[in-house]
């Protein structure tokens, strides 16, 4: 069955778009068909994310004032082949696309996608409606720090208001030392606070810089507590069992791994 | 003196994360307070249906609203009253 599903924060910068590279990606190892949406437009990045900067054409402004057909917008992904980009426009502003021309898109989407995910712009006006409209899932992206909860809660609000019911957590960049150390909120203090269901805690991963000066996804790299984590979540949303990954400080030999990089 | 002598080496009584959890608790009280005027008129209507199982009140008079202080919310409700029923007209 198919699914459209929204990744969404509230606050900027805690990983959204990071999440939907990831996701897609991931769905797409599993052999998934699957579209992301870039809705942040005037600030597209999902493009950068993921590779596909020079291979841009058209865009979702372009389709939804029906210049061309969605197909035309349509980027491929270069390793993973049924993983599609419909970038947004980097000239226009978030007003350009209502909730009625999303809706109407993602309707089409759906009928040739397993999987519509649409990358939701930061903050609470006329982008973030738009961008939630068409959603069947939302997945809510915070980190441990107060005012991105508050700013989570006040999204999972806006969320119910619209009756987007099917509401899942995502706790991104948890520093496992800062934890141990009592300094951090934890997964479970997030999750008590908002009372949501949580889906996935990403440890904060020198990795995904890296990977995403390259434009590769850290869901690719074997090595990564980060690409880990988004795999499990992936799996989560497939409807597996996964057990949380312990958040646990490096140890030594993990360190040394790093260095040599093996 | 004792506090300070603590912070210097780190051991703060309570831990930033607690702290952390108990704003954010509050905050969001206050932030999840602010509900609509609907909202408002069925949680009213709820607490008419409860109250006049037990006494006659003046429903137009009737008011129910949220205060704010720096360290709580308060839901108060002013509930002018007309009649007190009989015990025997209780409705269980």
């Amino acid at each position: 069955m198919s699914e459209i599903i929204v990744v969404t924060s509230g606050k900027g910068g805690v990983g959204k778009t990071t999440t939907t590279a990831n996701l897609g990606v991931g769905f797409a190892a599993r052999g998934k068909k699957v579209v992301l949406i870039d809705t942040d437009t005037g600030l597209r990045n999902l493009d950068l994310l993921l590779g596909l900067e020079n291979r841009i054409m058209y865009d979702l402004i372009d389709v939804t004032e029906g210049r061309v057909p969605y197909k035309k917008a349509l980027v491929r992904h270069k390793r993973h082949e049924s993983l599609y980009l419909l970038p947004t426009s980097q000239t226009k502003d978030k007003s350009a696309v209502n909730s009625q021309q999303m809706n109407s898109l993602c309707n089409e989407l759906i009928k040739d996608f397993d999987y519509v995910i649409i990358d939701c712009p930061a903050g609470i006006e006329q982008g973030f409606q738009t961008a939630i409209s068409a959603a069947d899932t939302a997945v809510v992206v915070t980190i441990p720090e107060i005012s991105a909860v508050r700013d989570a809660d006040k999204i999972i609000g806006e969320l119910g208001r619209a009756e987007k019911d099917n509401i899942k957590l995502i706790v991104n960049r948890i520093r496992p030392d800062m934890v141990k150390k009592g300094d951090m909120l934890t997964m479970d203090d997030i999750d008590e606070i908002l009372s949501i269901d949580c889906i996935g805690q990403i440890p904060d991963d020198e990795l995904v810089v890296t990977s995403t000066n390259r434009g590769e996804p850290v869901i690719t790299n074997p090595v990564s507590s980060a690409g880990k984590a988004y795999k499990n979540i992936v799996g989560r949303l497939c409807g597996e069992n996964i057990p949380f990954m312990e958040i646990v400080p490096e140890g030594f030999f993990a360190k040394v791994k790093k260095i040599f990089k093996m | 003196m004792l506090d300070a002598i603590m912070k210097i080496f780190g051991k703060e009584s309570k831990s930033s994360k607690d702290i952390a959890r108990d704003r954010l608790r509050l905050v969001l009280v206050h932030d999840r307070a602010n509900i609509s005027p609907q909202l408002m008129e069925v949680l009213k209507d709820d607490m008419i249906k409860v109250i006049s199982n037990y006494m006659e009140i003046n429903e137009r008079d009737m008011e129910v609203s949220f205060t704010n202080d720096n360290s709580s919310v308060a839901l108060v409700a002013n509930i002018p009253i007309e009649r007190m029923k009989h015990s025997a007209e209780f409705k269980r």
